[in-house]
């Protein structure tokens, strides 16, 4: 059996799940953000997946450049911002930003 | 015949590459392996994307992932972190409850999408080079789109200067 759209589909699960038990437990916020990269990798394996098997032409394709474009994007902020935190605090652990809590 | 079996040894191996890379990514205990591991785990996806005949999402993935979002991240972690305390800098907590809810998740999406009816186009045919379609689309359905983002990346540009630069005044009244 050769390989098919559900086996992109199931990469694209396990990788996010790796990517949402990364977000979950880590307590370094680099950390999480890499989780959330993986989250949208999966999510761009599964557009670029049907693109491939689906009917709907290179549509999938342009979503994917648009997620990798805004992944980028806030990639520099979110690190941005982890930078500014580490200034404020000397830590990036998310467990000791509670600044707005009562 | 024998064709067919090389793809699918390939797909095995970047699927396992990708795979194994973001474990890395989920358990490693040292946040450097932890980017490393996030790095292989993108070219895995990206030899994935070859395989998919997106050979330009491939090529944005390696230049824009593994060449831009890796270094940032490498740069971040070794702003933050002392390179001695790197060994504990990498704590995670509530493995059990983590474990708990992506079992879940996998449990209800793997039976969501093997129940599914895909409607599957005629798998044979191959699509012709997706560069041509991808800017074919870029410039065509998806212009606003396309144009919006290119504010989007001035505004992220200028706001990530804004947010990481150092306040020049403050520390010079200090040192005066």
């Amino acid at each position: 059996m050769g390989v098919g759209l559900v086996h992109y589909l199931a990469v694209g699960l396990v990788l996010f799940c790796l990517g949402l038990f990364c977000v979950l437990t880590r307590r370094n916020a680099i950390g999480v953000l890499m989780g959330v990269e993986l989250i949208l990798n999966a999510a761009n394996v599964n557009f670029i997946a049907f693109s491939r098997f689906g009917v709907a032409g290179y549509d999938g394709q342009v979503f994917s450049i648009f997620v990798i474009m805004l992944a980028a994007a806030e990639a520099a902020i979110a690190l941005a911002i982890v930078l500014g935190i580490y200034r404020r605090q000397r830590s990036i652990d998310v467990e000791s930003m509670r600044l707005l809590q009562g | 015949m024998a064709d067919a079996s090389l793809s699918t040894a390939v797909f095995y191996l970047l699927a396992g590459l990708s795979v194994i890379g973001a474990a890395g990514v989920a358990f490693s205990r040292n946040i450097i392996y932890s980017a490393l591991s996030l790095m292989a785990s993108f070219l895995g996806v990206a030899g994935l994307y070859v395989m998919l005949y997106a050979e330009f999402v491939a090529g944005v993935q390696v230049l824009i992932y593994v060449g831009g979002v890796l270094v940032l991240t490498l740069f971040a972690v070794m702003l933050t972190q002392g390179i001695q305390d790197v060994e504990v800098s990498n704590r995670s907590v509530g493995r059990t409850i983590g474990l708990v809810i992506v079992a879940g998740t996998f449990a209800v999406m793997m039976k969501a999408f093997m129940d599914a009816k895909w409607r599957i186009a005629d798998p044979a045919a191959t699509m012709p080079s997706s560069t041509y379609g991808i800017g074919d689309a870029l410039l065509g359905p998806y212009v606003l789109p396309f144009e919006v983002a290119s504010i989007v990346l001035l505004t992220v540009l200028v706001g990530a200067v804004v947010l990481s630069r150092k306040e020049v005044g403050e520390r010079d009244r200090k040192d005066a």
